[in-house]
């Protein structure tokens, strides 16, 4: 099969990279101590918020960025950025009052944020994000029956200041790393979850960040908190408009999971992956991390990585509490110019915790994609068992994949197996199924599908329907 | 089609083919009739498989000459899945492994491909299952293979066994079986060759592509072609077949 056909398949056009056309406030480019406290101001903070953020960024100051991942790109200036960007008629009280062309973007977006019209006849609570600023979040008040909180970070830091004091920075510390450090000084916005005991959360949460404004950097923070005995399934998904600029998107997820509780947290994301030449797209730099603080807990990432031009993300589990479980299952497909440096650390701390890892990588055209996974098991955590599993799919020979496979172990009896393969897809393969009446870029995409199959299966349904639909327009005409 | 005699279903018209920079079929030339079953004998290396990979349209082989005309159209630049449609099976030699790829899904987006292509309507998942169901008894497979993945940890067998499952799903009009009794046992080799009679209606054809005589005793030849450094060298009935077993390919003169 002749290279450019191939090339024209995985190359599938970004639909996601219109503009919204709404006024916004805009903060001057740059970081300082003013532009942290003017963020702290139009947030209404409380005054410890402002020093906890500005005790971040003058420890940030002091850091390097990191640069140990598989990853190429130009250096990132960070005083051209604007840390702060909101439509203007952002945080209405009631769908009424938002902005009609931010209710008209989700729709394209596919994402209702009338309560009334459900995701495929379900019910999905939504927290909008549009730049530094949460837009919408439905289903409050239902979710308020059942004692659930779910709401914009902002609203909880003014609403419920001992919930954020107590597990804010927690699980992931401002000084973490250079970009944990930098979102913990400048966090726009975010989701907060927190599910009292006892409590399963009756519908799907989910949050849709969009970037939107130009030169702006998206820094949000999400915070779930898990109480004893509860369980909470959430997704997050993403997009952003079409620049010829890299965009940074430097976020932090908090999970923690208590006693007998567990957090099921679904990512589908999908920025702007720049173009075939690797011009604009974004930066993705985040820290993900659970805690599985008390025994029995389980804590489960699933992502489905599409875009972005540089991805530099690692999703992880404290396995504190004994018994406790962590679950990895992704799914990253690097096309065009595209880079991935992701994986998961699994830390077992506790007596008989147990983790799995199933990583997927797909890489097309120019993309490069890279597993980096550690596995550590300490001194305590007697039994405590991994399994790792890590895949890589290359389409055509200009594509790379790359696996970096960390374990340390200190109880000797732990249990860790890692099993990793690398396959093309094969001539052999495509030609059995065209020989089967089964076009070329249906070939592919059944192939692909076949190779994701885990890891979709742990998607919730209509997540799963989403996930498979993007990749199929990501590595759309595999076929020429 | 009608069942006249004279009729051709397939002809290759002295093609020439190279895999990489060899060439391997030299002039070859053969026509397949309605209705018929042809055996193709040769010793290794005559370019028995090369042939079926020309037929179908494999990435493998460049076509330097000759021309292959089915049903009285030339389908030498056709892509693989055009032949498909258009009723050319190949059941493979070595049939490939697709991970995390159901079998019963694989098999019925390839019927409704091919039923889509004839105008027909597309069968829903219960039709489907319902019809497969039939020949999966007569297969002797066991009903979970429908539901593994595609040819991943089957026996040689089994893959055998599915080939001509898919076979019978696709109901196709020319039918290459390349080696298809190799790695097989006498109750697979049997319950293959069931399966294979059954499509046998007086209309299609088969192009049985075998290194030994044995598949011949379950699937009677019509015609016997002898292959031989990429050329038929000799066309008979089917008591080619015991001289064959008697005095081997090198006393056939050409």
């Amino acid at each position: 099969m002749a290279q450019e056909e191939i090339d024209k398949a995985v190359s599938g056009e970004y639909t996601l990279g219109f503009e919204i056309d709404v006024e916004t406030d805009v903060v001057p480019p740059g970081l300082n101590d003013d532009v942290i406290r003017f963020i702290s101001k139009k947030k209404e903070e409380p005054e410890w918020m402002t020093e906890l953020r500005l005790k971040a960024y003058h420890k940030w100051l002091k850091m390097e960025e990191p640069h140990w991942a598989h990853l190429h790109y130009d250096p990132i200036d960070y005083n051209s950025i604007s840390y702060y960007a909101a439509p203007k008629t952002g945080g209405p009280e009631s769908l009424d009052e938002v902005d009609p062309k931010i209710l008209a973007a989700y729709e394209k977006l596919g994402i209702s944020l009338e309560e009334q019209k459900q995701l495929a006849g379900v019910k999905v609570a939504v927290d909008a994000v549009v730049d530094s600023v949460s837009v919408k979040t439905t289903y409050q008040e239902e979710l308020q029956k059942h004692g659930v909180i779910f709401c914009s970070i902002s609203e909880a830091i003014r609403d419920y200041p001992e919930l954020i004091q107590k597990y804010m920075f927690s699980v992931v510390p401002m000084t973490d790393n250079f970009f944990a450090a930098l979102n913990s000084a400048v966090f726009t916005d975010g989701t907060f979850v927190y599910i009292p005991k006892g409590v399963r959360c009756p519908m799907e949460l989910s949050t849709y960040f969009r970037i939107n404004a130009l030169n702006t950097g998206q820094f949000e923070r999400t915070l779930i908190v898990a109480d004893e005995g509860s369980y909470v399934s959430y997704n997050e998904g993403c997009s952003a408009p079409m620049r010829d600029e890299n965009q940074l998107h430097a976020a932090v997820v908090e999970l923690v999971a208590m006693k007998d509780a567990e957090i099921k947290y679904s990512t589908i994301q999908n920025w702007y992956p720049g173009d075939e030449n690797g011009k604009g797209g974004i930066y993705n730099f985040v820290t993900k991390r659970g805690l599985c603080k008390g025994d029995n807990s389980k804590i489960s990432w699933t992502q489905v990585e599409t875009g972005s031009a540089i991805t530099w993300k690692y999703p992880s589990c404290i396995l504190k509490g004994d018994n406790s479980v962590g679950e990895f299952y992704s799914v990253a497909v690097t096309t065009l110019a595209q880079q991935a440096d992701t994986g998961t650390k699994m830390i077992h701390l506790g007596k008989n915790t147990s983790s799995t890892i199933i990583s997927k990588g797909i890489s097309a055209m120019k993309g490069q994609n890279t597993y980096r996974g550690l596995v550590k098991i300490g001194a305590s955590a007697e039994g405590a068992r991994n399994y790792s599993e890590c895949d890589s799919l290359l389409i055509g020979d200009q594509c790379g994949a790359h696996t970096f496979p960390y374990l340390e172990s200190k109880d000797t009896k732990g249990q860790i197996e890692h099993e990793a393969t690398t396959s093309k897809i094969s001539d052999e393969q495509l030609f059995y199924l065209r020989q089967r009446c089964i076009n070329e870029e249906d070939a592919v995409s059944m192939i692909v599908h076949g190779f994701c199959k885990e890891v979709f299966s742990q998607l919730p349904m209509e997540y799963a329907v989403e996930a498979k639909a993007l990749l199929e327009l990501t590595l759309e005409g595999s076929v020429g | 089609m009608s069942n006249n005699k004279n009729e051709k279903v397939l002809e290759i018209k002295d093609v020439h083919a190279k895999i990489g920079n060899k060439e391997i079929l030299k002039g070859l030339s053969l026509d397949l009739e309605p209705g018929k079953v042809h055996a193709i004998m040769g010793p290794n290396g005559a370019g028995k498989s090369t042939l079926s990979k020309t037929i179908v349209g494999h990435y493998d082989v460049e076509m330097t000459g000759g021309d292959i005309i089915y049903k009285g159209k030339s389908i030498k630049d056709w892509e693989p899945e055009e032949r498909a449609l258009e009723g050319i099976f190949l059941s493979f030699q070595h049939p490939v492994e697709i991970p995390g790829v159901n079998n019963a899904y694989f098999l019925r987006t390839a019927v409704n491909a091919k039923r889509k292509h004839e105008g027909k309507e597309e069968l829903n998942a219960a039709e489907f299952l319902r019809e497969m169901k039939k020949y999966l008894e007569l297969l002797g497979m066991k009903s979970d293979m429908i539901s593994r993945s595609l040819n991943e940890g089957f026996s040689g067998g089994e893959k055998k066994r599915n080939e001509i499952l898919q076979m019978m799903m696709l109901e196709p009009d020319v039918i290459i079986l390349d080696e298809i009794d190799s790695g097989l046992d006498i109750d697979a080799l049997r319950a293959v060759s069931e399966g294979i009679n059954r499509m046998k209606d007086g209309k299609r054809s088969f192009l049985v592509i075998t290194h030994y005589s044995r598949i011949l005793d379950y699937i009677e030849p019509d015609y016997i072609h002898v292959l031989k450094d990429g050329k038929v060298i000799k066309t008979a009935g089917p008591e080619l077949v015991a001289q064959l077993e008697e005095h081997g390919y090198d006393a056939i003169e050409e």
